[in-house]
């Protein structure tokens, strides 16, 4: 068992997990986009940063990847953390906004802007299919080709691949596939058809950290009345 | 890595599971080795076809779309053929604004192609680099593991068109192809430089070579680009000999091969950053009998 601390509270947990599965089987809430439970953990979203360490060392990873040591001080939901997070909403927000996926998590965080460049990718380069078709299917038809802005998804040579059965696993996980309910408006970037707001406790009250982890928060519910 | 030029495929040049199973086997077993036989097998076919990685997959057991990703991945490995001499400008931020954007424009007109291109007889193909590493010198551009510095516009032509000739052939005493370099151990950091012996005016290279029952000095020019070479006993031509530093005694060895005879290259530390590596087998004067790695 490896014992340490989540937002102050001291917890301990099973040896080899890492800090999201330890915050997730305590309650604690870290949205995740590329994470699914069966594939490796990959890193690439960064939706699920969470804070580690203390002042002034404190510094963001990404609890997908990060293993839970022994004596390790997490939180899951200052102030800091809220603000990257929504910053990586945003910036997926302006790659991908027709994804239901990705507006259900802006929705979830009070995400209300978008301030960089529209593009409208069909492809967020989580990983997930590719992770989907080595990892479950067994199959290693799909991979990510070149790199930096030509970073792409596809077969070797864009060529038809022998080993894909066409089993659809890679489009069963794509957040970027599912569409959302307003696309026919798809120069909007926001859906905000179902936003909650922002946590009071951080925004209003000026506390550092958040205050309840319910979802949704009591508070942030009366506040909305 | 530096682009070089690469032979045109000939008859014997083809691509079968035999061949690239001799590269793999080379290899097998090292971390990372992936990057390894792709460079070997870029190196004796002159680019990473659709069958070659259909094979290293099939050979090594990973599966093609890792090796698709790998080959993508870096710049030096192409998937297309490369004609017969590669030029690679230098678009780094100091060559830029010292003019590398007309350097450019100025190859794409001179060989009608774009970059990234080939041209349809096989002889150029026109890349552009972000940063070699020399920025002082700027605009720098490599043809076929050569580097020239501080280009003009007028320069050019004539770049062109001594590629074309072969640097075997263009000769003359003040060939800008020819500079002298100083070198040194890549393990203890000792300068080899011969102040004692001199070759064509400037201190000599001075080694330790071993070949049979033979232990001995081996001097040679610190003139990049020429090949005279004095040693202790004579090596017989054809063989591949063990180079060693006279310091520290380590043999001067790394994991690349030379391109034209497969005899393992002897690395050398260049002062001022970079390395010089040196085919050890004698008598081998293939393209890059030196080749220079200014990183």
């Amino acid at each position: 068992m490896i014992n340490l601390t989540i937002n102050g509270l001291k917890v301990s947990i099973e040896d080899g997990s890492t800090v999201l599965e330890a915050a997730q089987f305590l309650g604690f809430p870290i949205p995740t986009l590329c994470h699914m439970e069966g594939l490796e953990p990959y890193g690439a979203c960064r939706l699920c940063l969470v804070e580690i360490g203390k002042a002034p060392n404190a510094k963001l990873v990404s609890s997908c990847t990060y293993p839970a040591q022994e004596g390790l001080v997490v939180r899951t939901a200052s102030s800091r953390v809220l603000k990257a997070r929504k910053m990586v909403i945003e910036l997926l927000l302006a790659s991908c906004p027709q994804s239901k996926v990705i507006q259900d998590i802006a929705a979830a965080h009070a995400v209300n802007q978008q301030r960089f460049k529209q593009e409208h990718e069909d492809c967020i380069l989580c990983g997930l299919c590719v992770r989907m078709c080595k990892e479950q299917m067994m199959a290693g038809a799909i991979g990510f080709r070149g790199r930096g802005e030509n970073r792409s998804l596809g077969t070797p040579f864009d060529a038809k691949s022998e080993e894909c059965r066409f089993c659809g696993g890679c489009m069963y996980v794509c957040p970027a596939c599912q569409l959302r309910c307003t696309f026919n408006e798809p120069e909007k970037a926001i859906c905000g058809g179902c936003q909650n707001l922002s946590p009071p406790c951080v925004e209003e009250e000026k506390f550092d950290d958040m205050m309840c982890y319910m979802s949704p928060c009591v508070a942030c519910e009366i506040d909305k009345s | 890595m530096v682009e070089r030029a690469v032979q045109p495929l000939k008859e014997n040049d083809e691509v079968t599971p035999e061949r690239i199973r001799k590269i793999i086997d080379k290899h097998e077993g090292a971390l990372g080795g992936l990057i390894a036989i792709l460079e070997g097998v870029q190196a004796q076919f002159g680019y990473l076809s659709e069958k070659a990685l259909g094979i290293v997959a099939q050979e090594t057991g990973r599966s093609l779309v890792d090796i698709y990703g790998a080959a993508t991945f870096y710049h030096s490995f192409t998937l297309k053929p490369r004609g017969k001499h590669v030029v690679s400008v230098c678009v780094g931020t100091a060559c830029h604004v010292r003019g590398a954007p007309a350097i450019v424009s100025e190859f794409q007109q001179r060989l009608g192609i774009e970059v990234d291109e080939t041209t349809e007889d096989k002889e150029f193909t026109l890349k552009t680099v972000n940063c070699l590493g020399a920025c002082a010198l700027g605009p720098v551009a490599v043809i076929d593991g050569r580097y020239f510095s501080k280009l003009k516009k007028s320069d050019v032509e004539k770049l062109r068109h001594d590629a074309q000739e072969g640097y075997d052939k263009a000769e003359g005493e003040e060939d800008p192809r020819i500079f002298p370099v100083d070198v040194g151990c890549p393990f203890c950091n000792h300068s080899f430089m011969d102040s004692g012996f001199y070759i064509n005016g400037r201190p000599s290279i001075r080694v330790t070579v071993s070949f049979g029952d033979k232990h001995g000095w081996f001097r040679m020019s610190s003139l990049y680009g020429r090949y005279d070479i004095f040693s202790e006993y004579d090596i017989p031509v054809d063989t591949v000999s063990h180079f060693f530093c006279p310091h520290c005694h380590a043999e001067l060895i790394g994991s690349w091969e030379c391109s034209s005879c497969e005899a393992p290259m002897v690395p050398m530390l260049v002062r001022g950053g970079g390395t010089i590596r040196i085919c050890s087998r004698s008598g081998c004067t293939g393209s890059d009998g030196h080749m220079l790695d200014l990183r």
